[in-house]
């Protein structure tokens, strides 16, 4: 009970992972944001970001095999926006971590990790639609949701929906 | 008012006017179009299965625009799905008559400020002659709404316009109330 906060075993294990990370990439990646609902660190360095998650996935001290879910952020205050992905080590170490990554809010892109969980695939493209940061090398960079000639990412706080679409007026 | 109202004599004569039998014969058999876009058309799937069986009044979802009479707009119509309503719409062939269900395809319903995907009113798209309120509409809603596409048909009349008999409708209407309170005095007595 010592400084008034002991960290569950979870985020412990949590701790645990990303102490091997921080050892393998060092400044690549910031210090541990030891939370107890979403224990996570950010990539620093956007361009290593596919190596590092090829490291967790395959380490057999990491075994992240499992990205439960890739959402969108946009730090408006920040003029950036960035990724949040939830990785599980699912029947296998049974840890999880959340990784943050960042990028110019305006032609910002970050790599995609498509090819190292297929779960990123659609939700990269989803975070494309909705946010408009690119994921290079992605195999199929397209919208997925709106149509393909949408005008805008709906999700940026400063959006504004347009006048009509394909002659069908839009808002109320 | 319906066409059996009229009576018949013992030798089986019935005397009544074309457009009485016509449209008796069409509002008995509203065929709608199957299809649903959101949680409406949960509600009308239950509607038209046993509990409330649509098929007493003659209505049975046909799986083809073209077999169609009667359009029910059952969910939320994204921008997406706006084109695809219009072409459906354009597929069936006339008489053709639209229900509007519930509140996203009425209005655009709790989507109507933040929604950017959803169309605000399928009315923006397509004519609508029923509106059912609901979030979505209870299945007496949707029976009572198909009621009034009956009672539009029976306003209808050879070189009468949809609009003018829309126009009947609306000054012909039933307060309801009235009868059901004598359905409630039966019911207790």
């Amino acid at each position: 009970m010592e400084e008034g906060h002991v960290l569950s075993h979870s985020v412990q294990q949590s701790a645990a992972a990303y102490a091997i990370i921080h050892d393998k990439f060092g400044d690549a990646v910031t210090a541990f944001d030891a939370n107890e609902t979403m224990p996570f660190f950010e990539v620093l360095d956007t361009a290593v970001w596919p190596e590092i998650a090829l490291f967790m996935r395959d380490n057999p001290k990491l075994k992240f095999n499992y990205m439960a879910c890739l959402s969108g952020v946009d730090y408006q205050s920040e003029d950036k926006v960035g990724i949040v992905c939830n990785l599980e080590s699912l029947g296998q170490l049974n840890h999880k971590i959340a990784v943050k990554v960042k990028c110019a809010r305006t032609g910002g892109s970050i790599p995609s990790v498509a090819g190292v969980w297929h779960t990123a695939n659609w939700h990269e493209r989803e975070a494309y639609d909705l946010f408009g940061m690119l994921f290079s090398s992605h195999p199929d960079m397209r919208r997925i949701l709106c149509p393909d000639d949408w005008e805008g990412h709906p999700l940026l706080k400063d959006y504004k929906v347009q006048e009509s679409y394909h002659g069908i007026k839009v808002p109320y | 008012m319906g066409l059996l109202d009229a009576g018949i004599t013992k030798h089986n004569v019935l005397v009544t006017s074309v457009d009485n039998v016509l449209n008796w014969a069409r509002l008995s058999s509203l065929w709608p179009m199957g299809f649903g876009l959101a949680c409406c058309a949960i509600e009308m799937m239950a509607t038209n299965a046993s509990n409330y069986d649509l098929e007493r009044f003659g209505i049975f979802p046909r799986s083809s625009p073209r077999q169609s009479d009667l359009m029910i707009v059952a969910g939320t119509v994204t921008m997406k799905m706006a084109e695809r309503v219009i072409r459906l719409y354009e597929q069936m062939p006339e008489p053709r008559y639209v229900l509007s269900m519930g509140s996203c395809s009425n209005c655009g319903g709790p989507y109507w400020e933040h929604g950017y995907h959803v169309l605000k009113g399928v009315d923006r798209i397509i004519p609508v002659d029923v509106y059912v309120p609901g979030c979505p509409p209870r299945p007496e809603s949707l029976i009572g709404g198909l009621m009034k596409v009956q009672e539009l048909i029976r306003m209808e009349q050879i070189g009468i316009s949809r609009a003018d008999a829309l126009k009947k409708l609306a000054e012909k209407s039933v307060d309801p109330q009235s009868v059901i309170e004598t359905e409630r005095k039966v019911a207790h007595a």
